[in-house]
């Protein structure tokens, strides 16, 4: 009897084709392209702002009023939705699980504690941004 | 053995990741507003260079990028992980280097403010 | 009661005559109560007596059936033939060598488990005449992490473990997890220089794959998500001197 372990062969850069949990991460993981890209263009912003010139800020929002753009922010808003904020929630209760007693606060207490915390925040700045 | 720097990146990456969950939903709705043409009110310059001047407005902007960026950039530093590049320490060091230099030009700009 | 024919697809691989494995089809009469661990059974009482799995218990204890079926890591003696379409595909658990056929060699995880120190650790001596006490509020908060039975279909499920298997991986970081918050162990913070050390919980991406197989619902996503915020806290800690012991 000679041993001899078979190790199966795994690809570094397809693995996450193999089932559907692995892509749903992968995509998740994908919207820290969305935070880099809004981060950036907020700085840009704050560029212009601080140049002072109310002629560059006009141009630069202007600029902005597009079909294209509107899509892409529409879209941009929905996959953010569905792959972080949504996923975010869900798992909080995880990171952070809260025992009162001898009792574990059961985890849909703290997402709908998450819920409600971000439809407040939610609607605060879009009053504080006037757009309400 | 000890306990790794990933620590570090990692308390901000959790940290902005709440944040950005919480914060950027509304403000992708602002900038699709503005895409949409209904400019919401305090975006016009006067008003949001107002805001940008009160030490509560460059507070709430540069917590807000400060946190986003350094999430975006553990995450980008993961994704590339999973798709096969395995220079950890090279991507490690480009995308922090990235999310300092966004923290950098965020405090810089809003003191110009 | 009724009863359907399955086709099994089995991997094989015998190590003394295959360059690597291949699949291997059997037709099976299978009862709808049964499980694929009984279908197994069959194929090697009456069909082919050279197929090679462990199994013991037949009853969810023991951890020894833990195999592929249709790519999901399961125990085949929970797995129900009434759950399954009419082809199943059964394979040896992903992320481990295989040993012969559905058997898969263990040694790296064991070795994990090991390195953990998953014991009880004192800083004092314990005490002499009278035992450690427990209150059922502080068994609650590590209760759900004793119900690992070592099944290692965590392992097989995640991704980076897969990749790279010097990462310490769910069960055994789960264990770890189970002493640092029990009230009678004093070893947290050592333990935590392994656990959060570079091949440690941070090479968990928290893709929760560990989560949904785990039969036991021992949910090592979890544990492992809350030794990172332990981990964060503990590094700040050393780094300002409050732990007491090391610089
Ligand atoms: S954590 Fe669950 S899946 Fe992993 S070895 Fe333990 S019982 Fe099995
Ligand atoms: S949550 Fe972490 S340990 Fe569990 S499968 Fe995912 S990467 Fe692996
Ligand atoms: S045979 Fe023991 S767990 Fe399945």
């Amino acid at each position: 009897m000679s041993r001899r372990p078979y190790v199966r062969p795994i690809s570094k850069t397809t693995w996450f084709m193999r089932n559907g949990r692995y892509k749903i991460y992968v995509l998740r993981e994908l919207t820290s392209f969305l935070v880099a890209f809004y981060s950036f263009y907020t700085i840009c912003a704050l560029a212009i702002l601080a140049s002072g010139s109310v002629e560059k800020w006009d141009s630069f929002i202007t600029a902005q009023q597009c079909t294209g753009w509107a899509i892409f922010h529409a879209v941009a808003l929905l996959y953010f939705l569905f792959f972080q904020t949504f996923p975010w929630f869900k798992l909080a209760p995880k990171a952070m699980p809260v025992q009162v007693g001898d009792k574990k606060l059961p985890d849909s207490y703290i997402i709908v504690g998450h819920y409600v915390a971000w439809i407040f925040i939610s609607v605060f700045i879009l009053w504080l941004a006037g757009a309400l | 053995m000890t306990i790794a720097k990933k620590a570090v990146v990692w308390g901000l990456f959790a940290a902005g990741g709440t944040l950005t969950s919480f914060v950027y939903p509304a403000l992708i709705v602002l900038f699709l507003l503005t895409s949409m043409g209904m400019v919401p009110a305090n975006l016009q310059f006067d008003q949001f260079y107002a805001f940008a001047s009160s030490w509560v407005g460059k507070l709430c902007l540069f917590v807000v990028l400060f946190l986003s960026l350094w999430h975006a950039a553990h995450r980008l530093r993961v994704v590339v992980h999973d798709f096969g590049i395995r220079q950890d320490k090279l991507v490690a060091r480009a995308v922090y280097t990235v999310a300092s230099l966004g923290t950098v030009l965020t405090a810089f700009y809003l003191l110009t403010i | 009661m009724s009863t359907r024919n399955l086709e099994l697809e089995v991997m094989r691989y015998d190590p003394e005559k295959d360059e690597a494995p291949y699949f291997q089809k059997y037709t099976v009469p299978c009862p709808e109560e049964w499980v694929i661990l009984d279908a197994l059974n069959y194929v090697r009482d009456e069909l082919d007596t050279t197929l090679a799995f462990r199994w013991s218990c037949h009853m969810m204890v023991c951890g020894s059936c833990g195999m592929m079926v249709n790519g999901e890591p399961s125990l085949t003696c929970k797995t129900f033939i009434r759950d399954l379409p009419d082809k199943v595909r059964i394979e040896p658990l992903e992320n481990f060598p295989i040993e012969r056929d559905l058997i898969v060699v263990f040694d790296d995880v064991i070795q994990k488990l090991h390195k953990v120190q998953p014991y009880i650790m004192r800083k004092d001596a314990p005490p002499e005449d009278k035992e450690f006490t427990q209150t059922p509020a502080q068994l609650m908060k590590f209760k759900q992490l004793t119900m690992c039975i070592n099944c290692m279909c965590c392992y097989a499920a995640c991704p980076q473990y897969g990749l790279d298997n010097n990462f310490i991986g769910p069960a055994a970081l789960a264990l770890a997890h189970r002493y640092n918050l029990d009230n009678r162990d004093q070893g947290k913070s050592e333990r935590l220089d392994i656990l959060a050390d570079y091949d440690g919980v941070w090479e968990c991406s928290f893709v929760g794959a560990c989560s949904e197989v785990c039969p036991k619902h021992v949910d090592p996503a979890a544990a492992l998500q809350q030794m990172k915020v332990d981990g964060a806290v503990e590094y700040w800690k050393q780094k300002l001197g409050m732990t007491g012991e090391k610089k």
